[in-house]
């Protein structure tokens, strides 16, 4: 039984953490058919800057107050780039989907390897305060404390994104332009704005995650961003283009069962049990869980 | 022509080795109705959708004197075009209401909208996919309606409607043509000889005929050739 | 008198890159040494195989306007499988046979999944795809494929005239007889009718299913032949490097063949060629001239940090390439040459981008 929490609360993180990357991935992808390979990059912007302010502020052993400031600044360094790499790089070629991508992928490429020369190939560990590696006790269930904290800040990130989207002007035209952009242009709106917009909002957002992935992790190196990457593709897959919710759907189902089927059958077998859910899911509803419903 | 709101000089697409248009040139007034009649794949829609930037042409577009050929749409829209799309294209998982907020300029005229179609002020909350799809026109209209629009381009507003909706449709049409100009293209040539006065016949992508409504439709023999059905005596 | 020109002038490039080998010239700086010293030739046979690889991936990007992100899955088709088997005591040419089935059936299976979406979302499926073969091969499974650490070649299969420094010249034949027959294969699909089936179903997917074509049954039929051609470059790459690694089925790995595509222009006669051999000449000599630099005392330690990973480099000019050479290399060339290009024009951004935009409605 405390197995059972216990994997189920560690795959919640996981389904966080794949959540915090896959918001923004889906969101951009809905709204103007971008599939940004450069957002794993910004995943390891957050965890980078988190990482230089943790350790320049509290060394090897950073107190709860160094680590919220790190996480902040991670998240802040996470929006300001994606707004840096929309406005000056994407921005430029409006419109041309294929390019746009073409920039993401020199950017997911030439950013590891920056990463690679500053940090080195080899994984640093992640100064945390020593909270956060134990456990806590929730009815009488003993539950990982890195778990809970990306639990809630994805619950929390989901709130608020729900909320945007709802009672913003902002989010309206995202849930418009995800059904149909065309026409949201030709009601006379610059959807432009918008995306520059959801593109910040998805660069904190991964950023978040990378910086909190730290702390679940224990350690970050320069691939981390890639292969988050590469789950949160799947994620979007999965929950449909666009979905909030159904990515918050997803998320948590590839976390689940990548956690379970890694303890119970063989570790790397649940990975695959994603991929391959992902395929299933292709066949019989390619538009996804949620096809089309943004929020 | 005097007081022409909208020019349209050599409008020319092309989509990969397929040219769409050829080289069409015609006028819009300033006041009442002009449609754009054709046969299935004439270039109707395609011209419609090159006068509002969302297909890139080559030729001149004049809009109420400004030069806008591939201005971008959203632009364009902004200086006063209200746009009612052909298969009405509304946003089906938002409700009525955001429908319309989204449709929101400066002004927007809610009154307007709604002593025109009484019946969208009950259904704001209702999701617009599950409207009929009359009502889902009127929502499309009403979007166009909301702004104080210079010029309305509507694109087969009757198209798949049942006849009563047909003639509610005709008549909210006809007071909005009152008091803005339009450009409409429509199948329809009872709708047609109600609303219009201007005419544009398009055929395989040029133009084939224009001048007035009225003297294209009272020739039998005119209708059907450029259009290749027997007019309907009005 | 032109079109024979057109016709020979791949021959003569195929020509004098056969007798490299015997020559001695030596271009320095551009090489270590003379043509026919065995680093030189390793040098140039790990652009060719590239280039055939690339015109494998170009025949789905370019040609077909499918954009996939997991074409390094059928290029580890080849080369995984043909190692392991010649480890385990397989005869080569057998070893190399089954690979070769098992990249043609990997790419039947997959690529029905997958061809299920289009545009983006096509690409995120494969994407998904090769990354459950980069997770197979690191998981090691009964020590077959050796995990992060990947495998050496070696097994009594193999023929003593592909191993070792002395026989390099033959690997490197082999590697040239494999992007001969890649960009032949490509170049005559591409003028046969079947051809201009293909270049339809790239310009407008609805005009020929309209012609009564099943777009579907087209689109697999090229993403499996793409999908052996790489497993064969899988193979000779093996053979050519004398093992492999995990990377060669990851992401990053099928990225820079899309890169090396678009710097050379998508879709064009010599582009994916051409691109293919400038990114590998660059990221090869780049990453063997940072180790020469930093072991020299004096240099500063960014410079020998900034060669060793080439990819910033390549990434940045990439993105410039992107902004300010649309269209790639082969759009750079001055217009009278021999190298016409083929019925696509050369590098078209402008179609390019339609043809995403098409596919992905």
């Amino acid at each position: 039984m405390t197995t059972i929490v216990l994997l189920a609360v560690t795959g919640l993180g996981l389904a966080a953490l794949y959540f915090l990357a896959a918001s923004g991935l889906t969101l951009v992808f809905g709204l103007a058919d971008v599939l940004n390979l450069a957002h794993g990059l910004l995943v390891s912007v957050g965890a980078y800057t988190a990482w230089v302010t943790a350790t320049s502020l509290g060394g090897s052993h950073p107190s709860t107050r160094d680590i919220a400031i790190a996480v902040v600044a991670g998240t802040a360094a996470g929006a300001l780039a994606a707004t840096v790499v929309e406005v000056t790089m994407i921005r430029p070629l409006y419109q041309r989907t294929f390019e746009q991508i073409l920039i993401t992928v020199g950017l997911s490429l030439a950013g590891v390897a920056l990463l690679q020369i500053v940090w080195g190939t080899q994984p640093l560990t992640f100064p945390k305060p020593a909270w956060t590696a134990t456990v806590s006790t929730i009815a009488g269930m003993a539950v990982p404390n890195h778990s809970l904290i990306l639990i809630a800040a994805a619950a929390t990130v989901l709130i608020g994104l729900t909320l945007f989207l709802r009672h913003t002007r902002i989010g309206l035209i995202v849930r418009a332009g995800v059904q149909d952009r065309e026409m949201v242009i030709a009601l006379g709106v610059n959807v432009r704005t918008a995306f520059t917009v959801v593109f910040a909002i998805g660069g904190a957002a991964a950023a978040l995650g990378g910086a909190l992935g730290g702390i679940y992790f224990g350690a970050i190196d320069p691939s981390q961003g890639a292969a988050l990457l590469i789950f949160a593709i799947g994620v979007v897959i999965i929950g449909g283009k666009g979905s909030i919710t159904g990515t918050a759907v997803a998320a948590t189902v590839v976390g689940l069962l990548q956690q379970f089927v890694n303890y119970y059958a063989a570790a790397g077998a649940g990975d695959l049990c994603v991929i391959a859910l992902l395929a299933a899911v292709v066949l019989v509803r390619p538009q996804g869980l949620a096809g089309g419903k943004t929020a | 022509m005097t007081g022409s709101l909208l020019q349209v000089r050599g409008l020319s697409v092309r989509a990969g080795s397929l040219q769409l248009l050829h080289g069409i040139s015609f006028d819009v007034a300033g006041h009442g109705t002009t449609v754009i009649l054709g046969r299935d794949g004439a270039g109707k829609t395609t011209t419609l959708r090159a006068i509002l930037g969302q297909l890139r042409s080559s030729g001149s577009v004049c809009f109420a004197g400004q030069e806008v050929a591939n201005m971008p749409t959203h632009a364009l829209v902004r200086m006063g075009i209200g746009y009612v799309p052909e298969d009405r294209r509304v946003f089906p998982d938002l409700t009525v209401a955001e429908n319309l907020r989204l449709a929101e300029r400066d002004r927007p005229d809610y009154d307007r909208v709604y002593t025109l179609f009484p019946d969208l002020a009950q259904r704001g909350k209702q999701r617009a996919g599950t409207l009929s799809g009359g009502q889902q026109q009127m929502v499309s209209l009403a979007r166009a309606l909301l702004n104080d629009n210079r010029l309305l381009v509507i694109d087969e507003p009757t198209k798949g409607l049942s006849p009563a909706v047909v003639t509610t449709v005709t008549a909210a049409l006809a007071a909005v043509a009152r008091t803005v100009p339009v450009l409409l293209v429509e199948q329809n040539l009872q709708v047609v000889s109600e609303l219009a006065h201007g005419a544009v016949v398009v055929n395989a992508g040029r133009l084939a005929w224009t001048g007035n409504t009225r003297a294209l439709l009272h020739d039998a023999q005119l209708t059907r050739t450029l259009l290749g059905v027997a007019a309907r005596r009005p | 008198m032109k079109s024979l020109l057109h016709r020979a002038w791949p021959v003569a490039v195929a020509a004098v890159l056969a007798i490299l080998p015997f020559s001695a010239v030596d271009i320095p700086v551009l090489f270590d040494g003379p043509f026919a010293q065995p680093g030189t030739l390793q040098l140039l046979a790990m652009c060719l195989i590239f280039a055939g690889v690339v015109q494998s991936y170009d025949l789905q990007f370019g040609r077909t306007g499918l954009m996939s992100f997991g074409h390094a899955l059928y290029f580890a088709a080849g080369a995984y499988p043909t190692c392991v088997l010649v480890r385990a005591g397989w005869p080569l040419w057998q070893a190399a046979a089954a690979a070769l089935c098992a990249g043609t059936l990997l790419a039947v299976v997959l690529g029905a999944i997958a061809l299920h979406t289009d545009g983006i979302g096509f690409a995120m499926v494969t994407l998904a795809f090769a990354q459950a073969g980069t997770l197979t091969i690191t998981l090691n499974p009964a020590g077959l494929t050796g995990g992060d650490e990947g495998l050496v070649l070696n097994g009594p299969g193999l023929p003593a005239w592909l191993t070792g420094v002395t026989n390099t010249a033959n690997l490197y034949w082999l590697a040239l007889a494999y992007v001969c027959a890649a960009v032949a294969v490509v170049w005559l699909l591409m003028a046969s009718p079947a051809g201009r089936i293909i270049t339809g179903v790239r310009d407008d997917t609805r005009r020929v299913s309209v012609l009564g074509l099943n777009s579907y049954v087209v689109k697999l039929s090229v993403f499996t032949l793409s999908g052996v051609l790489a497993a064969a470059g899988g193979i000779v790459y093996v053979l050519t490097t004398g093992g492999v690694s995990p990377h060669v089925a990851s992401t990053a790995f099928t990225l820079t063949l899309l890169v090396m595509v678009v710097i050379g222009g998508p879709g064009t006669r010599w582009g994916p060629v051409l691109g293919a051999v400038v990114y590998t000449y660059l990221d090869q000599r780049l990453t063997a001239v940072s180790g020469a630099v930093s072991v020299s005392p004096g240099t500063p330690g960014w410079l020998a940090g900034l060669l060793s990973q080439p990819l910033l480099l390549l990434g940045i000019v990439f993105i410039l390439l992107v902004y300010f050479a649309p269209g790639g290399l082969s759009a750079l060339r001055p217009r009278k040459s021999f190298g016409r290009t083929d019925t696509t024009p050369p590098g078209d951004f402008q179609k390019a981008r339609r043809r995403v935009a098409k596919l992905r409605r």
